[in-house]
């Protein structure tokens, strides 16, 4: 396991338009090394920008945003991967290709690409579904295929937006289980964006609030047992229920406020 | 299986209506004039040979002006997609060009090129030209803006987003195209013969016509129609081995 005590993500007074309708205006983060940072606030109050900017797709209109000390977009996009909130795998590739994208971009021979890939395939329970093309996969395999895309990658900070916005809730409570272990095997630094406060409770260190368009954090919890091995038991434990209560009624106040 | 029983149906009643003479005097014309299918089958029996020769001869020309038009087609299309410039100079003028009627220009063609093949490939090339370039155009530019960003973050360059993204994205557009234009292909060598030529199904079809034989232009018109079906079923079978993910 990396132990990196730098700061990898830095977001400084950040303030981003589209044209004349302002998303975000002195917004503040910062992520150290292997931490999860959750965020959650309301629709349309600029996170998925936010993931964008911090992948150097997008350029702040103020403010500074650095990965790993780099502030240049380029840099930015060499850093960081970004899970889509659709799944976004190519049709026409069969599940380890889509898998193996960012290998095959590198340079890599397809037989080697795959074959790093289908190591993880079997770490991360999708052994057998190396060949299976993304219409035969069911909506959360295809999620974790997604999420294996971005892993292999290899970029040290992680932009997840939604990743399980799509499922239904028992999929929905698998995918988070998988994930939380995924990310216990291979730390990461991630920004987790989500609209479902437990989720982010559970697979974050720490939750940022956001408020409404313009969006900026207006507060920021610790989550009390991230990633934990026991999801059920960790989500109903006492310390969980009343962040989750603290945490709802912070954006209960921020969605009345703006 | 139902196209195949209507057409069957329909044959049959054409067979009734002319062996017994009706259709003719429908029409009030010589019942030579107007053959029944079965003697259109023994007319493509017994001229097996030349209507052989001719379908030849027309079948290169269609091929010939097919794959030119795909070349320039898609071409074109990746150079108006690539360049903004490209786009918005020529793209009017693709569709305004096909205002003009071929009928129209293929004279002139043979007048710059000739009787050989060269203006009926030109023809047919043309005829096929804007299906596959507006098609392949579209598919290009189709391409999910949020997969093109995802692949950069996944260190695509330009090219590798073209080629793993925007290509096979394009794929089953440009298909659609090559199949509108296959089935045009045909009526393209055909105007070309007519304007001038010494062979091909299109030159027999005017020497039947001047001759009133009417069975044998029937068969020419049949071999014609063959082809332009033939060449869609393969395209069909090809994009069904190439486009395997619809």
């Amino acid at each position: 396991m990396r132990q990196d005590t730098r700061v990898k993500l830095e977001i400084a007074g950040v303030g981003h338009s589209y044209g004349d309708l302002r998303t975000l205006s002195s917004l503040t983060l910062a992520g150290e090394a292997n931490e999860v940072i959750g965020l959650v606030g309301p629709s349309g109050c600029g996170k998925s920008t936010l993931l964008e900017l911090i992948c150097g797709l997008q350029e702040p209109i103020e403010g500074k945003i650095a990965v790993e000390g780099n502030s240049a977009s380029e840099e930015r996009l060499g850093r960081c991967a970004l899970m889509p909130q659709r799944d976004l795998l190519l049709p026409w590739y069969s599940a380890i290709d889509n898998a193996a994208l960012a290998l095959r971009n590198q340079g890599i021979g397809r037989a080697e690409a795959r074959a790093e890939a289908a190591t993880l395939f079997d770490r991360f329970g999708l052994a057998g579904f190396e060949a299976a093309r993304p219409a035969e996969l069911s909506g959360g395999m295809r999620q974790r295929v997604a999420f294996l895309r971005t892993l292999i990658a290899g970029k040290p900070v992680l932009a997840l937006d939604e990743p399980f916005a799509s499922l239904d809730a028992i999929t929905r409570a698998e995918m988070q289980e998988w994930l939380a272990a995924a990310l216990r095997a291979d730390p990461r630094t991630a920004v987790l964006v989500t609209h479902d406060v437990e989720e982010a409770l559970y697979l974050c260190d720490r939750v940022a609030v956001m408020s409404g368009r313009p969006g900026r954090v207006v507060a920021e919890l610790s989550a009390p047992h991230p990633r934990a091995e026991d999801r059920d038991g960790a989500v109903t434990d006492p310390g969980f229920v009343s962040a989750r209560e603290q945490a709802l009624r912070t954006l209960h106040q921020t969605l009345r406020g703006s | 299986m139902l196209p195949a029983l209507f057409l069957l149906t329909l044959v049959g009643i054409w067979q009734l209506a002319a062996s017994t003479g009706l259709l003719a005097d429908l029409f009030g014309l010589e019942d030579f004039l107007v053959p029944s299918p079965a003697e259109i089958g023994e007319a493509l029996w017994e001229n097996r040979t030349l209507l052989a020769e001719n379908a030849w001869v027309t079948l290169r020309e269609i091929l010939l002006g097919f794959a030119c038009a795909l070349v320039a087609g898609i071409a074109f299309a990746i150079a108006m997609h690539l360049s903004g410039f490209v786009l918005r100079s020529t793209y009017p003028l693709v569709i305004a060009s096909q205002t003009i009627p071929i009928v129209a220009i293929a004279p002139i063609l043979v007048i710059w090129f000739g009787f050989g093949i060269v203006p009926k490939i030109l023809v047919v090339a043309l005829v096929c030209f804007f299906p596959i370039t507006v098609a392949t155009l579209n598919g290009l530019s189709s391409v999910d803006p949020e997969a093109g960003k995802l692949m950069r973050t996944l260190y695509a360059s330009r090219w590798q987003i073209f080629r793993r993204l925007s290509v096979p994205t394009s794929l089953p557009y440009l298909f659609t195209g090559i199949k509108i234009s296959i089935v045009f292909a045909p009526i393209g060598a055909l105007f070309g013969e007519w304007v001038g030529s010494s062979s091909g199904l299109g030159h027999q079809i005017l020497q039947d016509n001047a001759q009133l034989q009417t069975a044998r232009l029937f068969a020419a018109v049949a071999i014609l129609s063959a082809i332009g079906l033939i060449l869609f079923g393969l395209v069909a079978l090809v994009e069904r081995r190439v486009v395997t993910w619809r």
